[in-house]
């Protein structure tokens, strides 16, 4: 009971994929430009999240290695082609606000990752904490940036106006530009008071560790030539070991052909002194 | 021919890809550092996505509009182009080896950029006729290698400037994105 606890809070707070990991920030862009459509991303991403989550978790053992991305994206594309049709039977004014971005559900960062690197490995149960945890935590990420843009661009909180009525809105925060201004300001706030961010943890040498959950898209290119470099160093050790192993394998055989020769020598001795004996007879 | 060319400034310029949409930040932000690899990574994605709309275009009103399966669109995409992506990776090893060596590192990358399902999504939405979509995939591809190229050039320069301490890295990218998308604003009465 504890420990889905914690793997809860650790999506929620420790590993808060907007603020920490800086994961699926298409959508965290996109649909901020009011509190509502953030909430509502928020909570569709954690249904199809948590419950990707746990379908991957029960079918792990079935899944091949090899195939095991391909099966991941065709459970999690067949959760979403489900809350979409829920959303457009009960909550169409939701669809139609978030439109393009809930089919994108599938290629967001977030939830493959929490499929390769947490349900792929661990049980049903913990899976789904998880998965609640970290969509959760997305939806307070998301809901608090849309708050901000909607308060600046709009002076209303969920539609609720909450600024004087003097306050003039700052209409840009609602467009795309606002989005970007916001969270360049949220990184670097994150950078003033050191707080743990993907974008200010000091560059690993492999970035992500191989590990896509922590990875920014892009950190891969630079990712792969590292890769590239260790494993260029692997293999030469492999090569260079396997020279070794030659090199020792030949002087076993060498050794072993030096026995061979000494001996058929010892025994060729032997078989002129036969010879001999029969020339003689 | 004239709604043609309409469709296409529109897509490239009035709702770039980007800075408008918001599809492929990922790669926007992450491999714009130097010009010529945002150029490879920019026609890559024009590579792409034309191959990709073309493909589920066909997939889309072929198969599922007559089986009346269209409600499997998301599945079907998503793995078509995948699969897209893994074949025009392995045909252009074997074919190109110059083409593969310049763009081959980018093909995996794009298979999960929101970008290119983005727009097969949008041009079925849209419900718009072959031509009509190949022009506006090849528009909003357009659009992104613009947007990244640009992007890569103004962080070349940013680079040794005196930037304040919070704002190097992330912040500061991601406000230069701000300010390329008010002047991005500026196309909104060209169509």
């Amino acid at each position: 009971m504890g420990k889905w606890f914690k793997q809860f809070f650790n999506g929620l707070i420790k590993e808060n994929p907007t603020f920490v990991l800086m994961l699926g920030m298409c959508p965290t862009l996109a649909v901020t430009t009011s509190a509502s459509n953030g909430l509502g991303m928020g909570l569709t991403t954690t249904a199809v999240l948590a419950l990707s989550n746990l379908f991957i978790s029960l079918i792990r053992k079935i899944i091949p290695d090899k195939v095991r991305i391909p099966a991941f994206i065709v459970v999690v594309a067949a959760f979403v082609t489900i809350v979409q049709m829920l959303l457009q039977a009960y909550l169409p004014e939701l669809n139609e606000s978030l439109g393009l971005y809930i089919p994108l559900i599938v290629v967001n960062c977030i939830i493959l990752g929490r499929a390769e690197a947490f349900a792929y490995k661990n049980g049903p149960v913990i899976s789904l904490f998880d998965g609640l945890g970290m969509g959760l935590g997305f939806t307070f990420g998301l809901t608090c940036i849309a708050s901000v843009r909607e308060i600046i661009g709009a002076g209303t909180i969920f539609g609720a106006h909450i600024m004087p009525a003097s306050y003039e809105p700052m209409a840009i925060f609602t467009l795309a530009p606002g989005a970007f201004f916001v969270l360049a300001l949220l990184t670097a706030l994150q950078n003033v008071f050191k707080a743990p961010s993907a974008t200010n943890t000091p560059n690993a040498k492999v970035a992500c560790g191989g590990n896509c959950a922590a990875c920014m898209d892009g950190g891969c290119v630079a990712n792969r030539e590292e890769i590239a470099r260790v494993n260029g160093i692997k293999e030469a050790e492999a090569v260079a070991a396997k020279a070794e192993a030659a090199r020792k394998a030949a002087e076993a055989k060498k050794a072993a052909e030096a026995a061979k020769a000494a001996a058929e020598a010892a025994k060729a001795e032997e078989t002129p002194a036969t010879e001999n004996k029969e020339g003689e007879a | 021919m004239k709604e043609m060319i309409l469709v296409l400034i529109a897509s490239a310029l009035v709702n770039n890809v980007v800075l408008s949409q918001f599809l492929g930040l990922c790669p926007f932000l992450g491999v714009s550092k130097k010009t010529k690899t945002a150029a490879s990574m920019g026609a890559a994605v024009i590579f792409v996505i034309m191959i990709a709309s073309a493909v589920t275009y066909g997939i889309h009103y072929g198969i599922l509009v007559t089986l009346k399966m269209e409600y499997m669109q998301t599945i079907v995409f998503i793995l078509v182009i995948a699969a897209l992506v893994q074949l025009v990776e392995m045909l252009l090893k074997k074919i190109s080896p110059p083409l593969y060596q310049a763009l081959g590192v980018y093909l995996p990358l794009i298979t999960t950029n929101c970008a290119v399902l983005g727009v097969a999504i949008n041009n079925i939405g849209n419900g718009s006729s072959f031509g009509e979509s190949m022009v506006n995939s090849l528009g909003t591809s357009v659009g992104f290698l613009i947007a990244i190229v640009i992007m890569a050039g103004i962080r070349e320069r940013l680079e040794g400037n005196d930037i304040p301490k919070p704002f190097r890295g992330m912040p500061i990218v991601l406000i230069t994105a701000g300010l390329m998308a008010i002047a991005f604003c500026g196309f909104a009465g060209v169509v």
